[in-house]
C-alpha cells in the first residue's frame, strides 16, 4: 500500500481546460473519494493517475516514486471500470488470473500451446491458480469460475472486476462509479462490502463517484472537485459542518442546502429581511447569502420571518416542510417533527427563524465568511 | 317430447370464445405471411425444386417433349474429367482466395482504424474496386497482364524478376483470375471489419493495458481477434459464397481456358445451360453448386455461430 501525490495536475481536450491545477495527496491506506457532477474532472484526473491518459502538465507519485512517465502496468494499481470491463469471451477465473500471467509468465510462456510444455510454466500456472482460487472464495465467486461474465448478474460482474483487481494486491485501488451500473439494493449490499474490503486489506482506494451519499458513508476524506477545480478536501463531517464554500455546501448534504438573501449590517450583525438572525461577522456591510439546511429553521414562536407552506412531506421519524418565502428565490426546506408537521397545511402562513448555530454565511463569490451565533430572538420549534 | 329431445340430446357448442380466437388470429397470420411466403415459393423455393426435378430429366432447351431418366445426368457428371477438373478449380479458388482476402481486409481494417490522417482517403480507396464494375475492371486487368505491354510484366521485368504470360498459362491463369478478385473483395472485408473493430468497447483496451497487455500482438491476441469472432464470421462465409460465384472474370477474361484450368462451377453451369443449351445437365450441375453453398452456410451455423458468440 502507498500513498499517491498528485501535483499540479492540467488537462485539455481540445479547447476545453477540463482539469485546472489539481494538487492532493492521499495517504497510505485511506479511502478517498473524488466527489463532484458529471464533467469536473474525476474521471479524467482518475484515468491521469493510472496512466491511461496523460496529463499536459503536472506530475503523480505513488509510493514516494515519480510514475508519471510510466506505463499503467509499471505503476503498480489496479483498476475497477464503470463498466467493470470484464473480458466477455474468457471465463471467470481466466479474467481474474489474466494479470498474473501478464507478470510471472514470458512471452514464450504465454503462448497457447507451447506455453503449456516449457519446463516451469506448470509450476507458476499452478500457484497463479491458487491465488486466483483464494481471491474468488473470498468474494464469494468460488462456483462461478468456470462461468462467462455473460452468465453472471450485475452484482457477480463487480465483484469479478473485483477479484481481478485485488489479486495483485496493487500499491492503490482506482474506482471508476463501480456502483453506478448496479439497481438501488445491490448498490447498497456493494457499497458495505467495498468499505469493508477497505478495512480489512488497509488499501489505498481513490474511488470516484457522483454520488455524494456514496463519498459520504464510505470515505476517509473526500475531495470535491467543480469544473476541474478543487474545491475542498476534507472529512465527510468537516464537509457537512465547515464547507469551504456554497458550491460545497449545496452539494453536499440531502436535502441541499436552503439559502436566503441577507444582508450584513454596519454593526457587523447578519439580517434578513431587515430582522437579526442572531449572526455577525467581521466583513464589511454588503448583501450576502445566508446557508442553511433543514435541521438549520424552526419554527418562530411569535415574530419571525413570513413563509407560506407548499407541501410537507411526512418521512416517518421526521418530516420535511417545503416553503416559499420572501427571501428566498427557491423553496426552502425545514425539518419538523411529525407531528407538528402535521398541523401544518399546504397554503397556510407561518412564521420561522434561522437557528444561528446551524447557519453559514456565504459571500457573493460564493465564498464562506466565517460566522460567530449570539443567542437572540425566538426559543426553537421543532 | 320436445322436452325430451332438448334434455336427451344437448348441442355441444363448436368451440368455446377463447378457441375460436385463436383460430382467428392463426389465420390473421397465415394471410399476414402469404405475400411473402408466395414470393418466396416463387422465387426461391420454387426454382429450386424446380432445377432439382429438372435435374432427372433429358430436356434439352427448346425440345418438345421431356422425359424421366432418373440419374443419369449425374452418372455423366461423375464420368466427365472436366467436371472434376471444373470443381478441383474452384475450391482451389475458394480456399486460396478466402484465407487472403480475408487476412488482407484485416490487415487493412486494422491499419485503417489505427491511423491518424488520411484515413478517409484510404478508405474510399480501398473501397472503390467493390463498387467498380467487374466487367469493366476485369478488362482493364486483361491489359494490365498483357505479357509484353502490361502494367504488371512491365514491372516485375523492371526489378529483374522472371514473368511469364500470367493469363495464357494454364499453371497461372486461375491464379491471375484470383488476384482480381481479392483484389474486388478486400474492400467490402475491410468495411466490415472496421464496423467490428468500431465496436469493440475501448475500456476493454484500458484494462487490459493495466493489466499488462498493452504491446500490439498481445492487445491483437488478447482482445481484438477474440472480440471480432462474430464478424470474423460472417465475413468468412459471405467472402466464401462470393468467391463459389466466381463468373465475371471467368466469362470476359478466360473463357474457361485455357486448357479448362480456369473453368469454374458456375461458368461451366453456364456454358452448359445457355451455350450448348443442355437444360437438364446444367440443372444436375446448379443441384451441386447448390449442395455446396448450403455446406458452406451449414459450417457456419453449426461449428462457428457456436463458439463466436459468448453467452
Amino acid at each position: 500500500m502507498a500513498s499517491v501525490t498528485l501535483t499540479a495536475i492540467t488537462k485539455r481536450f481540445g479547447t476545453t481546460q477540463v482539469l485546472h491545477g489539481i494538487s492532493l495527496e492521499v495517504r497510505d491506506g485511506e479511502f478517498l473519494t473524488l466527489l463532484g457532477p458529471s464533467g469536473c474532472g474525476k474521471t479524467t484526473l482518475l484515468r491521469i493517475i493510472a496512466g491511461i491518459e496523460q496529463a499536459d502538465s503536472g506530475s503523480v507519485a505513488i509510493g514516494g516514486r515519480e510514475v508519471s512517465h510510466l506505463r499503467p502496468r509499471d505503476r503498480d494499481i489496479a483498476m475497477v471500470f464503470q463498466s467493470y470491463a470484464l473480458y466477455p469471451y474468457m471465463t471467470v477465473a481466466q479474467n481474474i488470473a489474466l494479470p498474473l500471467e501478464m507478470r510471472r509468465l514470458s512471452p514464450l510462456g504465454r503462448a497457447p500451446l507451447i506455453g503449456r510444455v516449457l519446463p516451469g510454466t506448470a509450476a507458476i500456472r499452478r500457484a497463479i491458480d491458487a491465488e486466483v482460487r483464494a481471491v474468488a472464495e473470498g468474494l464469494g465467486l468460488g462456483g462461478l469460475l468456470g462461468r462467462r461474465p455473460a452468465q453472471l448478474s450485475g452484482g457477480q460482474r463487480q465483484r469479478v472486476a473485483l477479484a481481478r483487481a485485488m489479486v495483485r494486491r496493487p500499491a492503490a485501488f482506482l474506482m471508476d462509479e463501480p456502483l453506478s451500473n448496479l439497481d438501488a439494493r445491490l448498490r447498497g449490499d456493494a457499497r458495505a462490502e467495498i468499505a469493508a474490503l477497505h478495512r480489512s486489506l488497509g488499501a489505498t482506494v481513490i474511488y470516484v463517484t457522483h454520488d455524494q451519499a456514496e463519498a459520504m458513508t464510505m470515505s476517509d476524506r473526500v475531495a470535491v472537485l467543480e469544473d476541474g477545480r478543487l474545491l475542498q478536501l476534507a472529512t465527510p463531517r468537516a464537509l457537512y459542518d465547515d464547507p469551504a464554500s456554497l458550491a460545497v455546501a449545496r452539494f453536499v448534504g440531502s436535502p441541499r442546502m436552503s439559502l436566503l438573501a441577507a444582508e450584513i449590517r454596519s454593526d457587523g450583525a447578519v439580517t434578513v429581511a431587515g430582522r437579526a438572525t442572531g449572526l455577525g461577522v467581521d466583513a464589511p456591510a454588503g448583501r450576502v447569502l445566508l446557508g442553511m439546511r433543514a435541521e438549520g429553521l424552526a419554527l418562530a414562536r411569535g415574530e419571525g420571518l413570513a413563509a407560506t407552506v407548499r407541501l410537507v412531506e411526512q418521512l416517518g421519524p421526521e418530516a420535511l416542510v417545503h416553503l416559499a418565502m420572501d427571501a428566498a428565490e427557491e423553496t426552502v426546506i425545514m425539518r419538523l417533527a411529525p407531528d407538528r408537521a402535521a398541523e401544518l397545511a399546504p397554503g397556510e402562513r407561518c412564521s420561522v427563524m434561522v437557528i444561528p448555530e446551524r447557519a453559514f454565511v456565504f459571500g457573493p463569490g460564493g465564498q464562506r465568511i466565517a460566522a460567530r451565533a449570539a443567542r437572540q430572538g425566538a426559543v426553537a420549534h421543532g | 317430447m320436445a322436452e325430451g329431445s332438448l334434455l336427451a340430446a344437448p348441442t355441444v357448442r363448436a368451440a368455446t370464445p377463447r378457441a375460436a380466437q385463436a383460430r382467428a388470429e392463426a389465420w390473421a397470420a397465415w394471410l399476414l405471411v402469404l405475400p411473402a411466403t408466395v414470393l418466396l415459393w416463387l422465387m426461391l423455393l420454387g426454382p429450386v425444386v424446380a432445377v432439382l426435378a429438372l435435374s432427372f430429366t433429358d430436356w434439352t432447351f427448346g425440345a418438345p417433349t421431356i422425359a424421366w431418366v432418373g440419374l443419369e445426368n449425374y452418372r455423366e457428371m461423375a464420368e466427365d474429367r472436366v467436371f472434376w477438373t471444373t470443381l478441383a478449380n474452384t475450391v482451389v479458388y475458394v480456399g486460396l482466395s478466402v484465407p487472403i482476402s480475408v487476412g488482407l481486409g484485416l490487415g487493412v481494417a486494422l491499419l485503417i482504424e489505427a491511423g491518424t490522417s488520411g484515413v478517409s482517403f484510404y478508405r474510399a480507396a480501398f473501397f472503390l474496386p467493390v463498387v467498380a464494375t467487374l466487367l469493366g475492371m476485369a478488362l482493364v486487368w486483361e491489359f494490365m497482364f498483357h505479357p509484353t505491354v502490361g502494367l504488371i510484366n512491365q514491372t516485375l521485368t523492371a526489378l529483374g524478376i522472371p514473368v511469364r504470360n500470367w493469363l495464357k498459362d494454364p499453371a497461372t491463369a486461375l491464379y491471375a483470375l484470383m488476384a482480381i478478385g481479392v483484389w474486388q473483395a478486400v474492400g467490402l472485408n475491410m468495411v466490415l471489419f472496421l464496423a467490428g473493430l468500431k465496436a469493440i468497447p475501448r475500456d476493454l483496451y484500458e484494462a487490459a493495458a493495466i493489466d499488462g497487455a498493452d504491446g500490439a500482438w498481445e492487445r491483437f491476441r488478447r482482445v481484438t481477434w477474440p472480440m471480432l469472432g462474430p464478424a470474423l464470421v460472417f465475413v468468412v462465409t459471405i467472402t466464401a459464397i462470393r468467391s463459389f460465384q466466381i463468373f465475371d472474370t471467368v466469362q470476359v477474361i478466360t473463357d474457361g481456358g485455357p486448357e479448362k484450368s480456369t473453368s469454374v462451377l458456375l461458368y461451366l453451369i453456364y456454358q452448359e445451360g445457355f451455350q450448348f443449351l443442355r437444360s437438364a445437365y446444367a440443372a444436375a450441375l446448379t443441384v451441386v453448386f447448390l449442395a455446396f453453398t448450403l455446406a458452406i452456410i451449414l459450417t457456419k451455423v453449426v461449428l462457428l455461430d457456436r463458439r463466436a458468440h459468448y453467452g
